[in-house]
């Protein structure tokens, strides 16, 4: 019964979502208030019915009522709770629910973070966010239904994929998902703002916040991701540039083009119709992801198996919005009016500049992840492009993004004199100099010629952003007390970009010095790995709800430190016969250790994998501080305040216009 | 300067950046295509000897010999049902990697027509067959029946 019900109230939903997307769209068109005013109550209600329907498929894995389809083949009774509530979205169908489930849930948002903004405004967000909502809720119900039955119902469920029987992946989906379905708020305010016809600095004002706020859950969930594959994957990879790890890394490139494409807009009233078109394409590439992911062209872990139908169905409705979406611009683009004006050395380039690369990152990930999906469709040739390919290529383009970062920083909006910006960045380029000679100095990985390059890129960062604060200060009366008093805005700023540092220290630091070694052991045997010393104690059998193996013991000592025990499992999961690598990681701010089993060989004895990953932490920590500063820069009042100053007067104004 | 002039520059240059980043990204495409190739385009001589490229197929049951020594070395065979070839491989072998399961190596030919795999792949998923692999053993199968 609880299913039907839940399958009823996705049919609700949609129904709203129509209702939501054609009367207030219409509305906005003809000036009529009580039409635009429905779209706030309808993004509500379709929240409450699609909740509904989630709970409804929740209460059906909660209870193992395996005779809906989609729970028998995602879970099974021997599984403990909290997996058998995260196999929800652990497939095709539940995570589709989850992507609805949180397209409302962001709709909802808006509705009741807008009173300040004109209602027409509003009204048209609110109303291409339920035209979104619509692709989805139908495709859900025509190729997709979490709650068909299946009867008999089976004794027991198929089991969730063993990989996904994990912490990791109870919070990595909703985080990536919370991220991409958030960029169709910024998607939403630009197509509003191409209706009604003013892309203003009051706009991007308004855009700002949703569309931080979406980046800061894209980067934690790209973040959780690479953190998942790492420990969870048994090989100790942090980034494959797999096809699915791409579709999540596109939206997050043009995103952060666009947040700072959006500061300019908002400041100085510059590059309206290209944050426009990055706002386009920041959703465009999330929904393209999930184009790849669902439709089974990829071939990956998240690849479920999957009918080509639902690959086409997606494709058309890409087409559909980003298509239409494009057109719009292009019929609608010349009304945005001029830009303001700015010189060639200032803010503005730099910020211009940094999103061109970043647009150039992002078309180069897109052309290696889709050039061979192309070719194998067009029947040319099976082919893959490698992650050498990508590595060769981005660091180049990062390269001057990291400079002009530490420049941009310092420069002033509108216009500066370069020679004024080099004399003022002398003294962090001191710094940089400084920070990086004590770190080679500290440092032992980092004395080769390719990690003082990486390092020294993140010593400018450092130095530049941390000398920018303390010249603000300074040149206050009371430096402390001017730097309690930073606006939250430009603290959020440079803690991101401090973040943006640590992550490339830790990105270079563990490609080029992990050192790994694969050998024979059988318990009782020895071996160093840079200068740590391993010894496989014992292997003893394991016993898991839903799996048995066999853990192997380890016991390791460093000169100077006493023993550190860490074991590493192997698990065979009965359901699926399927086996599985827990692997053991001593966590450390300078080095991981770990180990993964690979398989049993003649004897006692296992083939082992040890490695010492120096600074693999900070790949996830900088993450972590760009999502913080993130968060930190939408706690700034100024968000708030003045767009409610500014929509009071656009208010007045739009009601003399219409 | 005048501004136009300065914005010649300024086009001039940005021109020039975009031209260059087309070229190094262009290169760097070209140089790591790798194509895959099943066992009987091997045979036929089609797959390139110099550059690494997948090869797919099938583990032939019983073919997988271990090396003695602590190095982890192992040796097996795949398949397309058409033609077998020999992958040599040292390190661990992943999760999913079993006789008669589908399989991609990525690497090189040496002098003997041995494979020397960098990589094997297994998916993970104990009903997932790799595509490339799924068709070469389709198309393998259909060869070995049309021609007796």
């Amino acid at each position: 019964m609880i299913p039907e019900l839940g399958h009823f109230a996705l049919s609700v939903a949609l129904a709203i979502g129509l209702l939501g997307a054609i009367i207030p769209l219409i509305g906005a068109q003809r000036g009529n208030l009580l039409w635009m005013s429905l779209a706030r109550p309808a993004a509500r209600a379709q929240l409450v019915f699609i909740a509904l329907a989630f709970l409804a498929l929740a209460h059906a894995f909660v209870t193992n009522d395996f005779s809906v389809a989609y729970v028998a083949s995602n879970s099974n009774s021997a599984m403990p709770l909290a997996f058998r509530i995260s196999a929800l979205w652990g497939a095709h169908e539940g995570s589709l629910l989850l992507w609805v489930l949180l397209l409302a849930a962001w709709s909802c948002a808006v509705s009741f973070a807008s009173r300040g903004l004109p209602l027409a405004f509003v009204a048209r967000v609110l109303a291409v966010m339920a035209i979104i909502s619509v692709g989805f809720l139908l495709f859900m119900l025509v190729t997709s239904n979490p709650f068909l039955r299946q009867l008999p119902p089976p004794v027991d469920g198929a089991d969730l994929n063993p990989l996904l029987q994990d912490f990791g992946l109870v919070i990595h989906p909703p985080m990536l998902y919370t991220g991409y379905v958030g960029f169709s708020v910024a998607f939403s305010f630009a197509v509003a703002g191409l209706i009604g016809g003013h892309l203003d600095s009051a706009w991007a004002r308004w855009a700002r916040p949703w569309t931080l706020l979406a980046w800061c859950f894209l980067t934690l969930g790209i973040a959780l991701g690479s953190w998942w594959a790492y420990y969870e994957l048994g090989w100790g990879g942090w980034w494959f540039w797999d096809p699915v790890e791409n579709a999540s890394f596109m939206p997050w490139l043009l995103g952060t083009a666009l947040i700072h494409s959006l500061a300019a807009t908002e400041k100085r009233d510059v590059f309206k119709s290209w944050t426009v078109l990055l706002a386009i394409g920041a959703f465009g590439l999330s929904l393209l992801g999930t184009f790849l992911v669902r439709s089974g062209v990829l071939t990956s872990v998240h690849a479920f198996a999957s009918d080509p139908a639902r690959g086409v169905f997606i494709l058309a409705f890409l087409v559909l919005v980003i298509g239409g979406a494009l057109m719009l611009y292009a019929w609608r683009g010349a009304s945005m009016g001029v830009s303001a004006s700015y010189a060639t050395t200032s803010r503005e380039t730099f910020l211009l500049a940094n999103s061109v690369l970043l647009t150039v990152a992002c078309a180069t990930v897109l052309l290696g992840t889709l050039y061979p999906l192309v070719l194998d469709a067009l029947n040319l040739g099976k082919l893959s492009v490698g992650p050498p390919y990508f590595n060769s290529v981005f660091i180049p383009v990062m390269t001057p993004l990291v400079v002009l970062l530490g420049l941009g920083q310092h420069a002033r909006w509108k216009q500066d004199r370069f020679a004024t910006l080099c004399r003022e960045l002398r003294v962090p380029l001191f710094g940089a100099v400084l920070l990086l000679g004590a770190a080679v100095a500290a440092i032992s990985a980092a004395r080769s010629p390719r990690a003082i390059f990486g390092l020294a890129l993140a010593a400018w960062v450092i130095a530049s952003t941390l000398i920018g604060i303390v010249q603000r200060c300074r040149a206050r009366q009371a430096p402390w007390r001017a730097f309690f008093a930073l606006p939250a805005a430009y603290l959020g700023q440079h803690l991101a970009h401090l973040g943006f540092a640590v992550t490339i220290v830790g990105v270079t630091l563990v490609s080029l010095n992990t050192v790994d070694l694969h050998t024979r052991m059988a318990p009782g045997d020895e071996t160093d790995v840079a200068g740590y010393h391993f010894k496989f104690v014992a292997a003893l059998p394991l016993q898991g709800p839903n799996y048995d193996g066999t853990e192997a013991q380890f016991e390791i000592t460093r000169a100077g430190q006493g023993p550190l025990r860490l074991s590493a499992e192997k698990r065979n999961y009965r359901v699926r016969a399927m086996p599985m690598t827990e692997a053991g990681i001593d966590a450390g701010l300078t080095r991981d250790l770990y180990i993964s089993l690979g398989e049993p060989l003649d004897g006692a004895a296992w083939s082992v994998r040890l490695s010492v990953k120096p600074f693999v932490r900070w790949l996830w920590l900088g993450a972590i501080m760009m999502a913080a500063g993130g968060l930190t820069a939408l706690l700034d009042p100024r968000f708030r305040r003045v767009s409610a100053r500014r929509a009071a007067r656009r208010n007045d104004e739009q009601r003399v216009t219409s | 300067m005048t501004p136009r002039r300065k914005r010649m520059v300024i086009i001039a240059l940005c021109v020039l950046g975009v031209g260059i980043a087309v070229a190094l990204i262009l290169s760097a495409f070209n140089q790591n295509l790798m194509y895959f190739y099943s066992p009987k385009e091997v045979a036929s001589g089609k797959a390139p000897n110099n550059r690494p490229f997948r090869l797919g197929g099938m583990v032939v049951k019983g073919s997988v010999e271990r090396g003695t020594a602590s190095d982890l070395t192992v040796r097996f065979k795949v398949t397309d049902f058409a033609q077998e070839r020999t992958i040599a491989y040292r390190g661990i072998l992943p999760d999913l990697f079993r006789e008669g399961q589908g399989i991609v190596a990525i690497g090189t030919l040496d002098a003997q027509g041995v494979f020397v795999a960098s990589e094997v792949l297994a998916k993970h998923d104990e009903n997932y067959m790799p595509p490339e692999v799924a068709q070469a053993l389709k198309d393998g199968a259909a060869n070995k029946m049309a021609q007796p």
